[in-house]
């Protein structure tokens, strides 16, 4: 049964993590997801120390407020003349730094060590279960990623048409009168929410990955939108799955394997994906090179 | 009959120094006017503010005698293609029915109806048989159709075009002049964002000198002088007219 | 514990002296890498950083720095070959790609950690302590390559200076007057990649990433010269070893770590609000007279209109 929930958790992380990775790879924002993952720790760490437990519904709003502040900052410093990188860089890495400093002051109350912040607990998280209308012993994971996943699927079902122009032309969308910093607001409060239910599970650093790597092989291997996010969630299952398997195998950390395995679909799509792999572009090219 | 657009006194300053100087201005509806300038000239950046996507400092705006954001249905945009990114996961078809999202409201998702519009402005720009493609794999002169193409899904009175003619071919030039022209039988008014001065005269009826400041309004023919020109581009115009066609070297 | 104190041990000394120098260098660095908008490329390094470690500790079985150097820096170079491969080969655009690697090397690293630590070897290896870093661990002798390590690389982006100005304003111009500009560039990464491993024991992989960003972006906002940018962004980067290492040795429980990239964040709020010019309290003055100018302007040339009528 603990191997059942393990794997339904990185199952519901692969698939809320690849609905918003697409996005992101496709507005070039993926490095603002992950300053998204590091920055929610200070206020993962803040909502312990008031509410005192880990798993609360205040916790989620903290630490998604955290990250919606994150972007605010970096735009903010963006506008102000400094490179967007420079500015990522300066915001994530200084908000994960007062995280850790909270961690390290506050070790004796958090019950939250830095090996969690890094790559998760997955592997204890159906111990920890909450009974909710009558189901019993389901683990709190489950309702946390679940609830996150399904939020994002409703709010990026109804506002489709808005998130696609909002990537593709952001300047004619808000010319036609769509709200296109809302959106944006939007988009990276469902980033923050599906980092801060997936961080215990997977970790602040791992989460990128869940984010970006599944979405990125996807993008290699379709040309419409859609297909893009069902084959990224597609692959995100799989690696989950491959990597629970392989972790048990190597008695490794299982959100470690799940990142390599993801990754290694990308290394696969990037040299042989029909369209965009390298390996058949270059066959392309020398039959080209051949007929003539 | 209401002027399509009244601008008064539109400044806009990105930071020490203002882009456009009080700007005033009112154009007439059914015409094709040219927007002219130098290069930092604030041509892109006064159709952005316009549009309300670049604040501005002062200033008032009115489309048809409204507010921008009472009449974002009359108005239609093709930004400068290199303004997206042509990598994105959609075919042709879908990006001009992007057109209609305007007309469709918050939740209604573009249906049968939406595609079958779209299609004939495709139909309209001679894109229909690639209403599948990828828009990667088109051309820039292409990409340039699908763009017009999209602002004619728009349905919309007033235009606003931002270099539609950059880095396209011959044929495509001559394609979309037409249909800007057939557009102005329709009595709908195109303002274009233009940088040939060879082809302004035979282009557009009317023009809008610009040089941060506003340096003149009105008919081509009226505008299109010496003077006019030198004042614009400075110093930096040469013009040698031989005959009755003249040629221009900016340097 | 009073300050005095810390001057009086001649450990705590030299891990002063060390991070000290450790915030110069990757100042110096940093303020390149900034300047070529490669900022997230020391966060990628150092993040890929950790598999090579791994790897250097599992075949070599010692903690000895300089294997560990050698095994960040092979990891690293396959990063950066990675991601401009996947750049250039693909549609995929280069923030992806950094993700995208940094993520599969620190996941990879995160498996050979855990493998090393369940393994009956890795017990006492300590290696997790070079995730977060832990300067007041350093033995002498760490202490010592850390320093000489880092000495290089100032002499280094010294004698270089010239190059790599030209190569961060203007690539294409030097490669025109014939500056081996591949090479260079390749260079300028082997300096992050070093002036990352000799952050590790310090500051640790995680928030290295910091010394190489925050001091170069707070420098920025002081100066327009690059002579000046690289030096002050040194500077900041050296008062932050010094405050953090300082603080850290006051204060119980704190790592030194998290309280120097702290100390450099404080810095760049400073220049951010303060700075003239291009701080944010001289911007908002700046749009305020910018708004009256314009009015004023207007009234006068209604005035005038006025008066012709």
């Amino acid at each position: 049964m603990n191997d059942f929930w393990i794997i339904l958790i990185g199952v519901l992380v692969a698939c809320s993590c690849s609905l918003v990775g697409c996005f992101l790879v496709l507005r070039k924002m993926s490095m603002i997801g992950d300053a998204i993952s590091h920055s929610v720790l200070p206020g993962i760490v803040i909502a312990f120390l008031m509410s005192g437990s880990r798993d609360s519904i205040v916790m989620m709003m903290g630490a998604a407020a955290i990250g919606l502040i994150t972007v605010f900052l970096i735009q903010m410093f963006h506008h102000s003349g400094v490179p967007s990188d420079a500015s990522i860089g300066v915001v994530f890495t200084a908000l994960f730094t007062v995280g850790i400093v909270l961690i390290s002051v506050y070790a004796g109350q958090v019950d939250l060590d830095l090996d969690c912040v890094l790559y998760g607990e997955i592997a204890y998280a159906p111990w920890n279960t909450l009974s909710i209308g009558g189901i019993e012993s389901v683990p709190k994971a489950v309702w946390a990623v679940g609830s996150v996943f399904l939020f994002s699927l409703i709010v990026i079902g109804l506002f489709y048409k808005q998130f696609k122009i909002c990537s593709f032309d952001p300047a004619m969308a808000a010319a036609v009168g769509i709200p296109v910093m809302l959106f944006h607001y939007l988009l990276m409060g469902l980033v923050s929410l599906t980092t801060v239910a997936s961080f215990e599970s997977v970790g602040a650093i791992l989460v990128v990955g869940m984010i970006i790597i599944p979405a990125a092989t996807a993008y290699l291997l379709t040309e419409k939108l859609s297909v893009m996010i069902g084959i990224s969630m597609i692959i995100g299952v799989f690696s989950s799955v491959l990597g629970y398997y392989y972790a048990y195998l190597f008695d490794a950390s299982i959100a470690g394997c799940m990142i390599t395995v993801a990754g290694g679909f990308f290394l696969l799509a990037l040299f042989f994906s029909p369209m965009h792999g390298i390996v058949l572009k270059a066959w392309k090219r020398k039959k080209v090179a051949a007929q003539a | 009959m209401a002027t399509p657009l009244t601008v008064k006194h539109l400044t806009v300053a990105y930071q020490k120094k203002p882009v456009l100087r009080d700007i005033t201005f009112e154009i007439p509806e059914g015409k094709l006017i040219g927007i002219v300038g130098p290069n930092g000239a604030g041509k892109s950046t006064m159709i952005q503010s316009i549009l309300g996507l670049v604040p501005k400092v002062t200033g008032e705006v009115k489309i048809y005698g409204k507010p921008y954001n009472e009449q974002r249905q009359l108005v239609g945009y093709v930004p400068q293609r290199e303004s997206v990114d042509w990598d994105f996961p959609t075919n042709a078809l879908d990006v001009v029915t992007m057109g209609r999202y305007g007309h469709l409201g918050w939740f209604k998702r573009p249906g049968k109806k939406e595609k079958v519009f779209a299609m004939n402005c495709l139909r309209h720009v001679g894109m229909e048989s690639f209403a599948e493609n990828q828009i990667s794999q088109l051309s820039g002169g292409q990409q340039q159709r699908i763009f017009l193409a999209r602002a004619l899904a728009q349905d919309a009175l007033l235009y606003f075009m931002d270099e539609p003619f950059a880095g396209v071919d011959a044929k495509t030039e001559k394609a979309i002049i037409a249909l800007l022209n057939e557009l102005k039988q329709q009595g709908k008014t195109v303002l274009v964002v233009h940088h040939d001065l060879n082809t302004v005269k035979e282009y557009f009826d009317w023009l809008i000198f610009l040089n941060v400041s506003l340096i003149g309004v009105g008919e081509t023919e009226k505008m299109f002088t010496k003077e006019n020109l030198q004042k614009t581009y400075g110093g930096r115009l040469a013009m040698f007219d031989s005959d009755h066609e003249s040629s221009l070297i900016i340097n | 514990m009073d300050g005095l104190h810390i001057f009086q041990d001649p450990n705590t000394r030299w891990i002063l002296f060390a991070t000290m120098l450790l915030g110069l260098s990757s100042g110096v660095i940093g303020s390149f890498a900034y300047l070529r908008k490669q900022s997230l490329m020391g966060d990628a390094l150092s993040h890929a950083a950790l598999p090579g470690i791994c790897f250097a500790f599992m075949i070599t079985g010692s903690k000895s720095i300089l294997f560990f150097l050698i095994g960040a820096l092979i990891a690293g170079i396959l990063a950066t070959v990675l991601i401009s491969y996947i750049t250039r080969q693909t549609r995929i655009k280069q923030d992806s790609a950094l993700g995208i690697t940094l993520s599969i090397f620190f996941g990879a690293g995160i498996v050979l950690l855990t493998q090393i630590q369940h393994s009956d070897a890795g017990n006492q290896s300590g290696l997790d302590k070079f995730l977060f870093g832990q300067a007041a661990a350093m033995v002498q002798d760490d202490v010592m390559t850390m320093i000489l390590i880092a000495a290089i690389l100032v002499g280094v982006c010294t004698l270089f200076f010239k190059e790599f100005k030209l190569l961060s304003f203007d690539p294409g111009f030097a490669k025109g007057i014939g500056l081996p500009v591949v090479l260079l560039d390749h260079f300028i990464m082997l300096l992050m990649v070093v002036a990352v491993v000799v952050g590790l024991q310090a500051v640790g992989v995680v928030l290295m990433a910091a010394l190489l960003i925050t001091p170069a972006i707070a420098a920025r906002y002081w100066t327009e010269k690059l002579h000046v940018m690289v030096m002050s962004s040194g500077i900041f980067g050296m008062l932050s070893g010094f405050i953090g290492t300082m603080a850290s040795t006051m204060v119980e429980n704190m790592p030194t770590g998290p309280l120097i990239v702290l100390s450099a964040t404080a810095m760049f709020v400073f220049s951010i609000l303060f700075a003239p010019k291009r701080g944010l309290v001289a911007k908002a003055l700046l749009r305020v007279s910018v708004k009256n100018k314009v009015a004023k302007e207007s009234y006068v040339k209604k005035a005038r209109e006025g008066e012709t009528l």
